[in-house]
C-alpha cells in the first residue's frame, strides 16, 4: 500500500461518527418507513394525525434525533464523496463552510417544524 | 504485491468497464446517497406547511377549506408521479440500508470474502421488496 485511498483521516472521529449515525439510521430509516407507508397510509396523512403522534415525548425526540443524525450522516457523506473526487486546499474549505451551514439550517428548520408538529409554536 | 502504482482519481467513471462488485457498491452507495440527502432537504421543506397548519392556516380544496399541511400532503399523495418516485425512493433506502449494512460487516472484518456476494445479495432484496411494496405504494391512487 504505497498511498491511501480514503477521504477520513486516519484516527478520525469522522469515520467513526459516520458509522455510530449508520447504525441508527438503519434502524429508525425502517422504522420511519414502515410507520407512515405500511402502518398508517402517506395519503391518509393529517395534520390532526401527525400532531397526535408528536405527542409522544418518545416518538418525538426520535424523530429529532432521527433528524440530526440524518443530516449528518448525509452531509459528511457528501463532504467525503466531493473529497474523493479530488477537492483540495481553498476549493475544500469553501465546500466545508458551505455544507456545514446547510447542515445547520437543514436542522435548525427540521426542529421548528417538529415543535410546530408537537403544537409547541 | 508490494509494487506501488499509481491508479489514478478514484472515481474515474471513464474507466466503469473494469470496475468490479465492490466498485459498483461503493458507487450505487454514493448514488443512493446523493438522492436520499437530496430528498431530506425537499422533505423538511415539505413538512414546514405544518407551521402554518398548527396556526389554523387554510386552503380551499373541491370548495371546502381544509388544513394547509393536510392539503399539501395529501394533494401531493392525490398525483401518480409521486407515488412512483416513492416506490424509487424506497428502493435507494433499502439499497443505501442493505449496503450500508454490508459495508459496516466490511469494516468490522466480517465476512470479507463474499464481499461481492453480499453485493449482489443487497442487490437481489432490494428488488424484492421494491417490488413487493407497489400494491402499497399505489394504493388510493389513480393514474
Amino acid at each position: 500500500m504505497a498511498e491511501r485511498y480514503s477521504s477520513f483521516t486516519p484516527g478520525g472521529t469522522g469515520w467513526f461518527l459516520q458509522r455510530v449515525t449508520a447504525a441508527f439510521l438503519v434502524v429508525v430509516l425502517a422504522f420511519h418507513f414502515f410507520l407512515l407507508h405500511f402502518v398508517n397510509h402517506a395519503y391518509e396523512v393529517t395534520f390532526l394525525g401527525t400532531e397526535a403522534r408528536m405527542q409522544n415525548i418518545g416518538y418525538f425526540l426520535t424523530m429529532v434525533l432521527f433528524l440530526i443524525t440524518a443530516a449528518f450522516h448525509g452531509v459528511n457523506g457528501v463532504y467525503n464523496a466531493l473529497v474523493n473526487q479530488g477537492l483540495e486546499g481553498t476549493q475544500k474549505k469553501v465546500v466545508l463552510a458551505v455544507l456545514v451551514i446547510a447542515g445547520v439550517a437543514l436542522v435548525a428548520q427540521g426542529i421548528y417544524v417538529a415543535l410546530a408538529m408537537r403544537g409547541m409554536i | 504485491m508490494s509494487q506501488s502504482y499509481n491508479r489514478g482519481l478514484i472515481e474515474d467513471f471513464g474507466r466503469w468497464k473494469e470496475f468490479s462488485a465492490g466498485m459498483w457498491a461503493w458507487i450505487f452507495h454514493k448514488f443512493t446517497g446523493w438522492v436520499l440527502i437530496g430528498y431530506l432537504f425537499t422533505h423538511i421543506a415539505v413538512l414546514s406547511t405544518s407551521i402554518g397548519g398548527a396556526q389554523g392556516e387554510t386552503t380551499m380544496v373541491d370548495g371546502e377549506a381544509v388544513n394547509v399541511y393536510t392539503a399539501t400532503l395529501q394533494g401531493l399523495e392525490g398525483l401518480f408521479l409521486v407515488r412512483l418516485l416513492e416506490i424509487g425512493l424506497l428502493a435507494v433506502a433499502v439499497f443505501h440500508i442493505l449496503n450500508g449494512l454490508r459495508l459496516l460487516m466490511v469494516d468490522l472484518g466480517v465476512g470479507l470474502e463474499a464481499q461481492d456476494k453480499s453485493f449482489y445479495a443487497s442487490l437481489v432484496l432490494t428488488g424484492a421488496i421494491t417490488v413487493a411494496s407497489v400494491p402499497t405504494f399505489l394504493t388510493g391512487v389513480s393514474i
